[in-house]
């Protein structure tokens, strides 16, 4: 069978090459970064102040790490490295206690963006002559505009459908054909078993494939999802912080996520001691960005837990791949593919007075959809009595976290005293979803 | 004007004999007992033989409890005597919030307690149709 394949040089690169490729990126990804006063002074820290100083493709582990409090504490400009006249588009990321992250592109950074959706949509065998209908959210999460980019850049027709609205979803694939879709695993889930409800069965759609990402799931998961619909789904990884989508994605053999090696440095380290992890080893994924000139980032701290899958693909990329996501070396918690941290769920109860200082955050399924159940305990000096101003109150305090998670959970009031005692280390987040 | 004790209670099993409890064990009668049920909550009303009382010790036991003023008005316990009642507060167009009432002596009387927006205003117009508002002592007398 013939391989599709999107930019043949880069994709088939041999590693000696592609390693070459790497360094040369390197020095300008630092050149870049000295430009921002965050990694001027960081680099300093570690006598780093040319380029040139990197002899090796392996003295990117001397290169200090980043994190997201790294980002947060340099919003909304410290890592910036161009002038603002330069950049073209920004994403940003809610974050705790109102401090945002914020990630900057050029044009360039753009097209080199475009140019990595487009080899993973090619590589999932879709075409041009594919109706690609994009379910994720359009606006800062960059699912939307990412595979949106991606697809026109491949020529494929793009139905901007972005989240929600099942019934317009299936509308929409019916009246224009849609051949491949773009959706969280438990979205495409939960439109499977919405179908039914309008009168449509699978082989009255003309879909082909689905690109699935944004949250962790099972072999299983990918398996029935493909079977519901009769389809092939394809695994996507990304994250805002290396430009959203694109990262790594699986070919047609299905076979673990290749990452651009040409765009990202991918190193995986042991959580704890920051070492790197033997070949093979489960650890966390550390990135360096090589073609992003507006906000490069080293070796940047994902937080998400994989392994490199050993072996050459049959389908000859050079590139390497990720295994699936396993899960997290933090607290996030991913709610139908949106990233939540409980400390942003804390910062918005605790502003709340008529709220206790005890709360549980509770994850279910219902049917193929996560929930989020909020628990919180009320205040009893601050009770009147009242129970309307009780309904109030639950509604404004799952207002105040929507407009700050940007997930409507369902709030629940509790007696004082009923739920864990916040001291030490109360365990505040029961996952009852079944393990992925 | 009479109070009722409100309490805010869990909308599970074993949370509402907790409240009884506490009151047992202050030796408080329960003369009349409504709950709404809120999905994961409930707010429990109580008419009680001493509110201060039951107050206080629900609330040192770590209930949210409050007190709230109630009207309390004595019936006729016959058909139409609810009635007679309501047509007055519907013609002043008095919306009544929550209520509930029970009977003291069958055939004969009973007590009619309700929530309104301004309970001053609503006693001053009973009372001028020549309804009885139960003062707090009258009411506790009644156990």
């Amino acid at each position: 069978m013939s391989v599709p394949v999107w930019n043949p040089a880069v994709e088939f690169m041999e590693r000696e090459a592609l390693e070459r490729l790497q360094l040369a990126s390197l020095r300008q990804t630092v050149a870049w970064a000295l430009k921002t006063p965050f990694y001027r002074r960081r680099l300093a820290e570690v006598g780093l102040t040319h380029p040139e100083d990197l002899g090796s493709l392996r003295d990117v582990r001397n290169l200090p790490h980043t994190t997201k409090d790294d980002l947060r504490e340099a919003y909304p400009d410290g890592l910036l490295a161009v002038e603002l006249e330069q950049a073209v588009r920004l994403h940003t990321s809610s974050g705790t206690t109102g401090m945002p992250t914020v990630i900057y592109h050029t044009r360039r950074d753009i097209d080199h963006w475009t140019e990595l959706v487009a080899r993973c949509i090619v590589a999932t065998g879709a075409t041009a002559g594919d109706v690609f209908q994009n379910m994720t959210n359009y606006g800062m999460f960059t699912g939307g505009l990412g595979l949106h980019y991606g697809a026109e850049r491949v020529g494929m027709l793009v139905i901007p459908a972005s989240s929600g609205n099942t019934g317009r979803q299936i509308q929409l694939m019916r009246n224009f054909q849609t051949t491949v879709v773009h959706a969280t695993p438990s979205y495409l889930l939960h439109l499977h078993s919405a179908l039914a409800g309008e009168g449509v069965t699978v082989d009255r759609l003309k879909l082909r494939k689905a690109f699935i990402g944004a949250e962790p799931h099972s072999e299983e998961t990918r398996r029935k999802i493909e079977a519901l619909f009769g389809i092939r789904a394809y695994n996507s990884y990304g994250l805002s912080e290396m430009n959203g989508p694109g990262v790594a994605f699986e070919c047609v053999y299905q076979t673990g996520l290749h990452l651009w090696e040409d765009a990202y440095i991918l190193e995986i380290i042991d959580p704890q001691t920051l070492q790197p992890q033997p070949e093979g080893a489960t650890g966390e994924i550390v990135m360096t960005t090589l073609q992003r000139q507006a906000t490069p980032l080293l070796r940047y701290r994902t937080r998400d837990l994989s392994h490199l899958v050993s072996g050459n693909c049959p389908c000859g990329r050079t590139h390497r791949r990720l295994a699936r996501i396993k899960g997290r070396s933090d607290d996030m918690l991913i709610v139908n593919g949106v990233n939540v941290f409980p400390s942003q769920i804390e910062d918005v109860l605790m502003k709340i007075p008529e709220v206790g200082t005890n709360y549980l955050i509770q994850l279910e399924k219902r049917g193929s959809l996560d929930r989020l159940v909020v628990k919180t305990e009320i205040y009893a000096k601050l009770f009147t009595g009242d129970p309307r101003t009780l309904d109030d109150l639950r509604e404004r305090i799952g207002e105040a976290l929507r407009s700050a998670i940007l997930v409507k959970p369902a709030v629940e009031l509790h007696e004082p005293g009923s739920l864990p005692v916040s001291e030490g280390k109360a365990k505040r987040v029961v996952d009852l979803r079944p393990a992925f | 004007m009479a109070e009722q004790v409100s309490v805010f209670v869990d909308n599970r099993p074993g949370r509402l004999n907790a409240i009884t409890g506490v009151l047992r064990d202050r030796g408080i009668d329960i003369r009349a007992m409504t709950i709404a049920d809120h999905r994961d909550y409930g707010v429990a009303k109580l008419l009680v033989s001493d509110p201060r009382l039951a107050h206080r010790a629900l609330a040192e036991q770590g209930f949210a409890a409050a007190l709230k003023p109630v009207l309390a008005i004595a019936i006729e316990d016959r058909p139409g005597g609810l009635h007679e009642l309501l047509e007055i507060l519907a013609e002043r167009s008095i919306n009544v919030l929550d209520a509930y009432g029970f009977v003291v002596v069958p055939g004969q009387w009973a007590v009619w307690c309700m929530e309104v927006d301004d309970p001053a205003e609503a006693a001053r117009l009973l009372a001028a149709h020549g309804l009885h508002v139960l003062a707090d002592s009258e009411l506790y007398q009644l156990f």
